[in-house]
């Protein structure tokens, strides 16, 4: 927690995609987090909110989305559809983003409905999703090679099978992840980080948080120099959690 | 199958209270061998049967409903004991009833989950409901919060004479679209009230964002106006009544206009004219339910304990009781009766604590609650996730200031049991 008189190294705008009507299950503990931590490593963040009918903010160096009702996703659909090269030209540049459930479902190239009706996303990752009638509730542990174990919750009754073109996050230890059938969870794809995670996922997993920092920052400054985040609360709390039942 | 199961569902509930047993058990056994035990028994009362349901406030709100019925005079019969589940409320009918399944009473008023209520409406059709709000709650057992609208709606079209709703929660006030049996009345409040009730579609709506347009809200016929420390007023028939207040907390004295609304309501159907001035009476009297914004003594000076399960019930709880002079202990526990998903905690903001800082952290997932006090910047004294050490520690620490507890359910049980080993806590049976 730096003073305030410290000199920033830089601003960082992180921005939030549709805070408004995707803020299911706390999503907003990720900006949260994201913010406070881009202090504590001595950046200075600008919170930048996009919701349906705004025009896209400029400079947008972190990008961060999360998960809503069915009814929230309805909302967004067509605003979405209609930032698909925005939102493309932003993923393919190498901007990071955070993709939690929702968002993660329809940054892919479809959802099929129970009913068989097609949603279609934005194809910004090479994934498809389909509506089941099974929901897949609790606690889940992640091993990821890039993360180490990550730790989350998941309430999500949409499957995720991922193309050639992605890889996923991490293998499950704990709980189910994309789908019931073969044990992968989220996906990786440039510098965009995609999960069906809760929990909230950055708070107790802060190493995620650090790689969009720094990835943001990089790009942005040419380097990232760390502060010192005091994450000894983020130790314990990933200790207990892990020990939770499913 | 009728003559012996009411006897012998008693006596399966006297045993299981001697071996200090669960209250459903005996409710279950009398559902196996007389599966029309509960509908047969309810169905003889003059006035029928009303349903209280909603995410936050069923016990309370229930608890002033009784009450205000039994100021008019009227024999109620209730599943007080919080077993509300259909199990429970037969499980209770068994006290009630004498040897031969007779019921002395004028009307049932009973808690029932949202999900169970959905069962229970189908085998018994209420003649009341109401139907208090749609807030994030146990959001892994039930999926969504729309899901949950759904189950509230069905309990109102099960409804065969009215329903109350509540006019400023959008998913509640919207049942009343897909009605044409019941007659509707709604309870709500005044404008100025509305931004300490932040529903979860404004959970983000920060300034600058637009908020969705309202339409024109419909006549209310019981409104919160203005809540004091110990006094509130209502309007009602058209005149504004002053009334003193023991419960505490906006959202309880919130309540107590819903109740006040079915109450009127079933009283006005009754045999004889409604006594206001008794309805008020009792109003001003209701104390509320164990752990719902209950105050205890510890060393002569108040200890409040404040249930929270959810985001919305958070805030709230922290916006009704100010930190400022108290000590104070967030006990946060993961079981499934308090809901699994910790994310809940990220939906509230703490700055409102963080003066005076957190004494005291505890319950199973009190490193996560101390995870997200540090994003807020709120100092924290001490963690420990065992109770009964954090809170002997809490006590002793504060031994000259008023103590607060926002605890979780099932955390609060365990506090609960930790504190009538050294104050006067109420025996809930």
């Amino acid at each position: 927690m730096s003073p305030a008189s410290e000199e920033s190294k830089g601003t960082i705008r992180v921005l939030q995609l549709y805070p408004r009507d995707m803020n299911i299950y706390g999503d907003w503990g990720n900006a949260l987090v994201l913010q406070q931590r881009l202090r504590w490593h001595g950046y200075t963040p600008e919170l930048l909110e996009y919701n349906v009918g705004d025009d896209f903010p400029a400079d947008v160096d972190l990008i961060v989305g999360g998960g809503g009702q069915d009814s929230g996703q309805l909302v967004i659909q067509d605003d979405l559809l209609s930032r698909e090269s925005t939102l493309k030209e932003l993923a393919e540049g190498g901007t990071p983003m955070l993709l939690i459930c929702g968002l993660y479902q329809l940054f892919g190239r479809f959802f099929k409905t129970r009913t068989g009706s097609v949603i279609p996303g934005i194809g910004v990752l090479d994934v498809e999703t389909h509506g089941t009638d099974e929901r897949l509730i609790g606690n889940v542990t992640v091993s990821s090679p890039e993360f180490g174990d990550i730790l989350g919750y998941e309430n999500h009754s949409g499957q995720t099978t991922l193309g050639p073109g992605v890889q996923p996050l991490g293998t499950t230890s704990k709980g189910t992840g994309n789908n019931s059938s073969d044990g992968k969870e989220g996906a990786r794809y440039r510098n965009i980080v995609a999960s069906y995670l809760h929990g909230s996922l950055l708070p107790k997993n802060p190493a995620i948080a650090d790689f969009l920092i720094r990835t943001a920052v990089e790009r942005k400054y040419g380097s990232f120099t760390a502060g010192t985040p005091d994450d000894r609360y983020a130790v314990l709390a990933r200790e207990h959690a892990a020990r939770r039942p499913r | 199958m009728l003559y012996f199961s009411v006897p012998l569902g008693k006596l399966v509930r006297r045993v299981s209270r001697l071996r200090g047993g669960g209250s459903a058990l005996p409710g279950l056994v009398v559902e196996k061998i007389d599966p029309g035990f509960m509908q047969r028994t309810l169905s003889t009362l003059p006035l029928g049967v009303a349903v209280v349901s909603g995410t936050n406030g069923k016990t309370t709100t229930t608890k002033m409903v009784v009450e205000l019925l039994e100021s008019q005079g009227l024999k109620v019969f209730t599943n007080r004991t919080g077993s509300n589940f259909t199990r429970g409320v037969a499980a209770a009918l068994l006290g009630d009833v004498d040897w031969r399944g007779r019921l002395d009473a004028d009307i049932a008023v009973l808690e029932l989950d949202e999900a169970h209520a959905v069962h229970f409406v189908n085998r018994v059709p209420p003649r009341y409901s109401l139907l208090l709000n749609v807030l994030r709650d146990q959001l892994d057992r039930f999926g969504e919060i729309d899901k949950t609208a759904q189950l509230l709606q069905h309990i109102a079209s099960k409804t065969t004479g009215t329903v109350v709703l509540n006019r400023e929660d959008p998913r509640v006030a919207r049942i009343a679209d897909t009605l044409d049996g019941p007659e509707v009345r709604y309870f709500g409040l005044d404008d100025s009230l509305l931004s300490t009730f932040p529903n979860d579609d404004d959970l983000r709506a920060g300034p600058g964002s637009p908020a969705p347009a309202l339409p024109a809200k419909p006549h209310a016929d019981v409104v919160l106006r203005r809540v004091g420390t110990d006094d509130a007023d209502f309007e009602y028939d058209g005149a504004t009544v002053t009334t003193g207040m023991k419960l505490r907390g906006v959202y309880n004295i919130f309540n107590a206009a819903a109740a006040l609304v079915l109450a009127r309501c079933i009283a006005g159907n009754g045999a004889a004219p409604t006594d206001h001035g008794g309805l008020l009476k009792a109003l001003s009297e209701v104390a509320p339910a164990f752990g719902r914004g209950e105050s205890l003594v510890v060393d002569g000076l108040p200890l409040d304990l404040v249930l929270v399960k959810n985001p919305s019930g958070f805030r709230l709880g922290l916006k009704s009781f100010p930190a400022g002079g108290y000590a104070t202990m967030v006990a946060i526990n993961d079981n499934y009766a308090d809901g699994r998903d910790m994310s809940w905690l990220w939906d509230v903001e703490f700055d409102s604590l963080r003066e005076g800082g957190v004494d005291q952290l505890s319950g199973s997932r009190a490193y996560d609650m101390a995870l997200r006090l540090q994003y807020d910047e709120v100092a924290i004294g001490a963690v420990n996730p065992e109770i009964a050490p954090a809170l002997a520690a809490f006590i002793q620490g504060a031994k000259d200031k008023p103590k607060r507890i926002f605890c979780t359910y099932t955390a609060m049980l365990a506090i609960r049991r930790e504190l009538s080993k050294i104050t006067t806590v109420e025996v809930v049976s």
